[in-house]
């Protein structure tokens, strides 16, 4: 008998997703409304805009877009903080070893799965709302869309540690907060500190857009250049954002490579 | 604490959900669909090669740095920036959001193909080489297979990523539910607002799913990737 990879079955069930691929795509490609004169002209647009944004006003920095910058950093700073402060509680019942509930790791999940879904210029959107516009918005916007990314990955963390010294712990008569403090914590440490830095890093990223719906930082003053077509300027807010990133990435592989 | 008084108004608009206008969320969610499907299509088709050109073990230096450069710059920059570029230069509409997940998928897609083939084992490679096989035999019979189950899991997770991303793109006009959410939004209809939320977190929650399903199927390890 010839050796087969997969069985009929498998096989089966492979032609059927690629088929369905397909006509996903395909049946995408034919609804998906496209206008075919914009798409004609894009290189003379990209042009225009390129010899728009040139030359870049540098002289603009200090008076219109040196707070709101800083003010984006500490957005994403203090968003961060606040989302891990509410995410360990969600991730800690989430974990089905920790919480032997079922009801409440799907509750936990409920969230986790939610706040992930719903994108941060969306939360910010409901945020100024709710506050007005600011800096407020734009933190709580970060902090809450941060919930299911770190809850998540604090709660598989916790499901994955060894249960031997958690046992240990237990046989020697330890309270529950003591069994968290010296069984769990060690073991979740260098795990938390690379998710916060992981998610403080992406923060950087998104709070630097969350001032075009009005929830403070530079991109406010995104939204106020762009309006008022004043693209040199806008040349160097992106040009500014893009250092901070940058800067970021750098801070945070480093920490990474020194501490973790 | 006015805004707390704010925020008790806000939600009790927000409550029940009222579905307003049911042609323009349809239409909107599809969208959104539309683009998701077709940004992961091209992302990750395109992301293939960019992955295979950034690998410094497989290219020389003059190869890989104008590839992992590429990388670094679609990855530096939000979607919504990107988004807000694409639609000065093809216009208003889904073009403009398919073209900024396409740059998104890219960045990520890449960026992770590239480390992947970076960490596979250079043993398999040599003894395909050794064989006088052409470089795209070497690639097909020696990196692939080391790598295939993890670039799935970086397109699947990438698949989600957009997914998600497609419903935001329209705030800037890049086509989209979120056109139909920033309208509602701006017309104080917050019971509609929060039923478009409900079934965007429904779509995603969909798509989550059946993603998880298509790794199971193809065997792909979650752990890593699902982030």
């Amino acid at each position: 008998m010839r050796w087969e990879r997969y069985s009929p079955s498998e096989r089966l069930l492979r032609f059927a997703l690629l088929l369905f691929l397909i006509i996903a795509v395909v049946y995408s490609a034919k609804s998906v409304e496209i206008i075919p004169e914009f798409l004609l002209d894009a290189p003379e647009q990209v042009r225009d805009l390129l010899v728009r944004m040139w030359p870049i006003s540098y002289g603009f920095y200090p008076q219109g877009v040196h707070e709101p910058l800083m003010d984006t950093i500490h957005i994403a700073t203090m968003g961060t903080i606040l989302s891990i402060a509410l995410a360990v509680p969600v991730g800690v019942l989430s974990a089905t070893n920790l919480v032997r509930s079922r009801l409440l790791n799907g509750f936990a999940r409920l969230i986790l799965v939610s706040t992930r879904s719903v994108n941060s210029l969306i939360w910010a959107l409901l945020f100024v709302a709710i506050f007005g516009p600011g800096a407020l918005a734009g933190t709580l916007a970060i902090a809450f869309r941060s919930i299911g990314f770190v809850g998540k990955l604090i709660g598989e963390a916790l499901e994955e540690v060894d249960p031997r010294s958690i046992e240990a712990l237990q046989a020697a008569g330890a309270s529950w907060m003591s069994v968290l403090l010296k069984g769990y914590w060690p073991q979740l440490e260098p795990t938390f500190w690379s998710v916060a830095l992981f998610r403080w890093d992406i923060n950087i990223r998104e709070s630097s857009v969350l001032g075009l719906v009005g929830a403070g930082g530079i991109g406010m003053a995104l939204d106020t250049a762009l309006n008022l077509f004043q693209w040199t300027r806008v040349s160097l807010i992106l040009l500014s954002i893009f250092i901070i990133v940058v800067i970021a990435e750098i801070i945070v592989t480093q920490i990474r490579k020194r501490i973790i | 604490m006015i805004g707390l008084e704010n925020a008790e108004r806000f939600l009790g608009r927000m409550f029940p959900p009222a579905i307003l206008q049911p042609d323009s969320m349809a239409k909107g969610l599809l969208e959104s669909l539309e683009i998701a499907i077709l940004a992961s299509f091209f992302g990750v088709l395109l992301s293939l090669p960019l992955g295979v050109l950034a690998a410094r073990n497989l290219m020389p230096a003059w190869v890989s740095w104008p590839a992992r450069a590429t990388i670094a710059l679609c990855r530096s920059f939000h979607p919504v920036i990107v988004a807000i570029l694409f639609v000065k230069a093809v216009g208003f509409g889904a073009m403009a959001g398919i073209l900024t997940l396409i740059v998104a998928s890219m960045g990520f897609i890449g960026k992770l193909f590239a480390e992947a083939i970076e960490e596979i084992s250079i043993k398999q490679v040599e003894s395909v080489r050794a064989t006088g096989a052409p470089f795209i035999s070497v690639l097909t019979y020696g990196v692939f297979p080391q790598v295939f189950s993890r670039f799935v899991g970086f397109a699947t997770y990438q698949i989600d990523s957009n997914l998600r991303n497609s419903t935001m793109v329209g705030i800037v006009g890049a086509g989209g539910i979120g056109s139909t959410l920033f309208a509602a939004f701006q017309r104080f209809d917050y019971n509609f607002v929060s039923a478009i939320l409900i079934a965007i977190i429904l779509m995603i929650m969909i798509g989550e799913s059946l993603a998880r399903w298509v790794r199971r199927i193809l065997g792909v390890d979650v752990s890593k990737t699902d982030a």
